[in-house]
């Protein structure tokens, strides 16, 4: 059976789409060769930065004949129907055949579909491909019309098995396919004919080009581990860079160099940080220093001085770099050693944050004074939490991160270090962005905890004051992220925090902000009046007394309490996305949910763990179905009597021994479980609540509930709803499915 | 001047410019003069802008002085500076060994391909204030951008049909690698066996300190804001008028004139940048000033001889 080999030659393909190219090229070429027949035993693709390429084994010489029956309309239908019957199978009337049917006569249809050589399928295919291709930017060149993500120049497409190679002739927009290729731009000699994927591969390695990414990649970490390590030093790892690194260059030669001694001094980060993202450089680090002393670069060429003028010209680059990170390294320096961080802030007061949320410097003042509601909470000292509230953000005017914007945080952190700031402060410079993603790490100690909460919730209450929030993909703001991120740090600092208040007093604080502009003295009377009250733990009413103040200055006219439930009910959701990923299901979270005190995360989340293991045990679970059927019960029964059966039921009424028996087992298990809810022992009140279970079964194995005794019917229907009651102080069962 | 000897190493800055100019003008380039306006890069002079529009075939080179406020740096920065050379390639529609020619180029002036690691890394270019974009490269050499490579696809929000390809070489950066030389202001200007050899530092020290100082503090703000205005009404005026010219009584489309006073704006825009008076949130609002006017000036040069559609 023939091998197809494919390659599609073309300008500079750009590193990071190379991958998905090549991944792209082989689904596509390969469903279309399938679907029109032709079946193989293995594909294979590869990218270079100037080819794409398929190799396609064991293919099909030719697709199948395939024989497809179809019914038609009935013989008497109209003439139009029968018109349309022979255009879509194609045939003549006469070819058509006549059965019985249980409605009468039918025609039915016979298309037998010949078998096409593969050249002619893989011609249409790939025409198809190349014609449609997914490039996530693409463009047009010259004259043509044709789109491909640089200068399409070359299809080299061949069929091979033992008997030769044969080319499999097509054209695409003038590019006509042929049998021959190019090797390395500068390293190759000319043109290359080839006759099988082996050939091709072989020949390519012959003429200076590595096709397969990964043999690239293996080749330049291996060459710059070893060379590193000659020195005794080592390699930083760096997948990402590795990748691109081998999407630059066919044919990868390593290459290593020194820093000069005056850059040696600057931040590892700044270093590394220059080195990739400028240059694509390696970082090299003495483990003795722990410094970054040396780079690695990967030339696409040999050269007859064994890259000496490559990597003298890669370090003169290098250095007029890290001669401006040093500047701006000493600039920010020397700022805070006259001002401290507080001065490195002050230019953020001409920043704008957002038109509708003020300056970065309302955004920071706002996060400090959440950071000091929140220190106690999370166990930070007020004063420190607001100190670094006050800073953390100072270097987002640093000509350092101005440069490097990746670097925001950890400059702050070098920067805070130098102005003598305490370590806690320090580290939340860092810290209050995190967690950065579903994979990063929450931020460690109070203060960075406090302040990375503040910084989170500030942002969200602010989108939601002013009505901003993210609507199905268009997040700009990253809100679900920093949602996220509340409900991680609560978690992994198991922190009591209900979320409520501290949402309303912060949306009181934007309302402040957005009614008086932050500059007049009623506005900063307000904000002291909220500061106090929030230290006090006043809520409710006194917060309602600022609102209506500043509702009188045309602020406020929303329903705070709306835009808060609105806001927790945001966070809810991610909750229960973060729960779910945890094993636990929708419905659970929601029968915890709708109990009350749900803005405290960490004890929704203990309520949904211990409820979610209960309803995996045999107890639970038969458990849930006796409070089902009480319910159903009930339910009904209420609805057809139009009244609660909320009353004490009394035991004198009970008839049955198992009655009598839930009379007891309900008398012990509701102070037990009473109990244990208030020591929020969710795990203890579960277990209480199993012992249930065999009287709740017994219960309805044996009695009547809807006895011909009203009495005695109506104090069975009180019970029930003493279950419910009883159960429904743990979560919401009624909205439990299964 | 005799023709340059380029069996040698070019030896001034000067040489590589004589050189890139006759090695375009070899493979067929019209070699026009730089614009008589202050740009930002060689990509606004209507040699490009405009000529990059409509199907006639077109190809030029020329180098063009430009200039970025914001980059002066009095003269002491061995790399920065407010005023400098690009130089600029424009063929329509693109051939199909663009990229060979432009290998060509570097040859010419100097840059042996054998001992150098040329490599084509992505960089798509964008221009927010022309309204237009391309797909293409950053040119490295040893680590080093020498170039960028584009396909333009749009220009003033149309289409290019066929595709212009475009090559932009930043002088200085370019030069002073292939000089061996660290800091702008020592670079050969002339031959430096010349009996007036002059540096790169005597021709412009002087002009980089007065004009960092006028860009950055001295200039008038009210001035440079009412002038960005008028240039503003005069292109949205100009554009304006009837097409029948009353001296000829024939047609006569203004688009370069047009197109001019664009040009004014966008450098005014960047002069006003310089002296800091223009907030974050206001810039994004002047470019885009700009480029309606950008727009409305490519919107009017399609409808003349030079920038017919096919």
């Amino acid at each position: 059976m023939p091998d197809l080999l494919l390659e599609l030659f073309s300008e500079e393909i750009p590193a990071r789409m190379q991958a998905r190219a090549a991944a792209d090229l082989k689904k596509l070429v390969t469903d279309g060769l399938v679907e029109a027949g032709l079946t193989y035993a293995a594909a294979e693709s590869f990218a270079t930065p100037r080819r794409l390429t398929l190799a396609v084994h064991d293919l099909l010489g030719e697709s199948p004949t395939t024989v497809e029956e179809r019914k038609g309309p009935r013989t008497d239908a109209p003439e139009k129907a029968i018109e349309g019957f022979l255009r879509s199978t194609g045939l003549s009337r006469d070819a058509l055949e006549v059965r019985d049917d249980k409605k009468g006569q039918v025609f039915f249809a016979t298309i037998r579909r010949p078998g096409r050589p593969a050249a002619e399928i893989i011609a249409e295919t790939v025409t198809n491909t190349i014609r449609t291709f997914p490039w996530p930017k693409s463009m047009r060149w010259g004259a043509g019309s044709l789109r491909w993500v640089r200068p399409l120049h070359s299809i080299l497409c061949i069929l091979s098995d033992e008997a030769g190679a044969e080319l499999v002739p097509f054209e695409v927009d003038g590019i006509e396919s042929g049998t021959t290729t190019q090797g390395h731009r500068f390293m190759g000699h000319g043109t290359i004919s080839v006759t099988g994927f082996e050939d091709y591969a072989a020949k390519l390695k012959a003429a200076h080009v590595i096709l397969d990414p990964q043999e690239r990649a293996d080749r330049i970490w291996e060459d710059a581990r070893q060379m590193a390590f000659a020195q005794g030093l080592d390699l930083v790892e760096d997948r990402g860079l590795l990748a691109e690194v081998a999407g630059l260059v066919e044919w990868p030669v390593v290459l290593m160099g020194d820093i000069a001694d005056t850059f040696l001094d600057l931040p590892p980060e700044v270093l590394q940080t220059s080195m990739k993202e400028h240059q694509k450089f390696f970082s090299v680090r003495n483990p003795k220093t722990g410094r970054i002393e040396k780079f690695v670069t990967v030339a696409n060429r040999e050269t007859a001085d064994q890259g000496a003028t490559i990597l003298a010209g890669n370090g003169k680059v290098l250095s007029a770099r890290l001669a401006d990170a040093k500047f701006f390294w000493d600039n920010d320096l020397r700022r805070v050693a006259e001002g401290g961080l507080d001065a490195m802030a002050t230019p953020l007061a001409q920043v704008t944050f957002h038109n509708k949320l003020g300056s970065q410097a309302d955004r920071i003042a706002r996060i400090e004074a959440l950071s000091g509601d929140l220190a106690g909470p999370v166990g930070a000292e007020a004063g420190q939490a607001q100190q670094a509230a006050r800073i953390v953000k100072a270097d987002l005017s640093s000509e350092m991160v101005y440069e490097f914007p990746e670097l925001q945080g950890v400059m702050g952190g070098y920067y805070a270090r130098a102005a003598g700031l305490p370590d806690a402060v320090a580290d939340a410079c860092t810290g209050h962005y995190q967690p950065l993603g579903a994979s990063d790490s929450v931020p460690e100690g109070p203060v960075s905890v406090a302040v990375a909460l503040a910084d989170k919730l500030d942002i969200l209450t602010g989108f939601w004051s002013i009505d901003e929030k993210p609507t199905g993909s268009k997040d700009p703001f990253a809100l679900r992220r920093a949602a996220l991120g509340v409900i991680r740090i609560i978690e992994a600092g198991d922190l009591r925090l209900p979320l409520r208040p501290v949402i309303v007093a912060q949306l009181l604080r934007h309302e402040i902000a957005q009614a008086g502009g932050g500059a007049d003295a009623d506005t900063a009377a307000l904000n002291a009046m909220l500061d106090d009250l929030v230290k006090k733990g006043l809520f409710g009413a006194a917060f309602d007394a600022i609102a209506d103040r500043l509702a009188e200055h045309g602020g406020a006219d929303r329903s705070l309490d709306a835009i808060a439930d609105d806001l927790l009910s945001f966070i809810h959701d991610r909750l229960t996305v973060h729960l779910r990923d945890q094993g636990i299901r929708h419905d659970v979270i929601a029968a915890c949910l709708a109990m009350p005190g749900s803005d405290d995360l960490t004890l929704l989340m203990a309520r949904a763990r211990s409820l979610s293991a209960f309803l995996g045990t045999d107890d639970g679970e038969n458990l849930l179905q006796g409070f089902k059927r009480a319910n159903n019960i009930l339910t009904a029964e209420e609805k057809k009597d139009g009244i609660e059966y909320s009353l004490d039921p009394d035991v004198k009424f009970a008839e049955e021994p198992t009655e009598k028996s839930l009379f007891a087992a309900l008398d012990r298990a509701e102070p037990a479980i009473a109990t244990a809810m208030g020591a929020e022992d969710f795990a203890a009140a579960m277990q209480h609540m199993a012992e249930l279970r065999a009287p709740i079964d017994a219960f309805f194995e044996a009695v009547q509930v809807n006895s011909d005794n009203q009495i005695v019917r109506r104090n069975r229907l009180c019970l029930l709803n003493r279950i419910r009651q009883v159960m429904g102080q743990v979560a919401d069962f009624t909205r439990l499915e299964g | 001047m005799t023709a340059t000897d380029t069996s040698r190493p070019p030896r001034s800055f000067q040489e590589i410019i004589l050189r890139l100019q006759s090695y375009w003008a070899r493979q067929g380039c019209a070699v026009l003069q730089p614009y008589d306006m202050e740009v930002g890069a060689g990509t606004f002079h209507p040699a490009t802008t405009l000529r990059a529009l409509g199907a006639t075939p077109w190809a030029a080179a020329y180098v063009q002085p430009s200039r970025r406020p914001t980059d002066g740096r009095y003269g002491e920065n061995p790399n920065r500076l407010q005023h400098y050379y690009q130089y600029q390639v424009i063929i329509k529609p693109s051939p199909p060994d663009l990229q060979a020619l432009y290998l060509g180029s570097l040859d010419a002036i100097g840059i042996d391909m054998e001992m150098h690691d040329i490599r084509f890394v992505e960089d798509d270019w964008e221009s927010p204030t022309l309204g237009a974009w391309g797909l293409g490269w950053e040119v490295w050499c040893d680590g080093m951008e020498v170039s960028q490579f584009t396909y333009f696809q749009q220009v003033g929000g149309h289409d290019c049909r066929p595709v212009s390809g475009e090559l932009t070489y930043g002088l200085e950066r370019l030069a002073m690698y292939v000089l061996g030389v660290d800091h702008v202001m020592d670079m050969p200007f002339n031959d430096p066996d010349a009996p007036i050899p002059l540096r790169y530092g005597d021709v412009f020290r002087q002009t980089e300190q007065e004009f960092s100082a006028w860009n950055f503090d001295r200039a008038d703000t009210d001035t440079l804001l009412r002038h960005f205005e008028d240039a503003e009404a005069e292109c949205a005026r100009i554009l304006a008028e009837p097409a029948r010219d009353p001296q000829t009584g024939r047609d006569i489309i203004m688009a370069h004139p047009a197109y001019d006073q664009c040009i004014k704006a966008s450098h005014l825009f960047n002069l006003l940048d310089a002296r800091g008076v223009i907030s974050v949130t206001e810039r994004q609002a002047y470019i885009g000033r700009v480029r309606a006017l950008a727009k409305q000036c490519a919107d009017a040069f399609v409808q003349t001889e030079a920038g017919r559609q096919a």
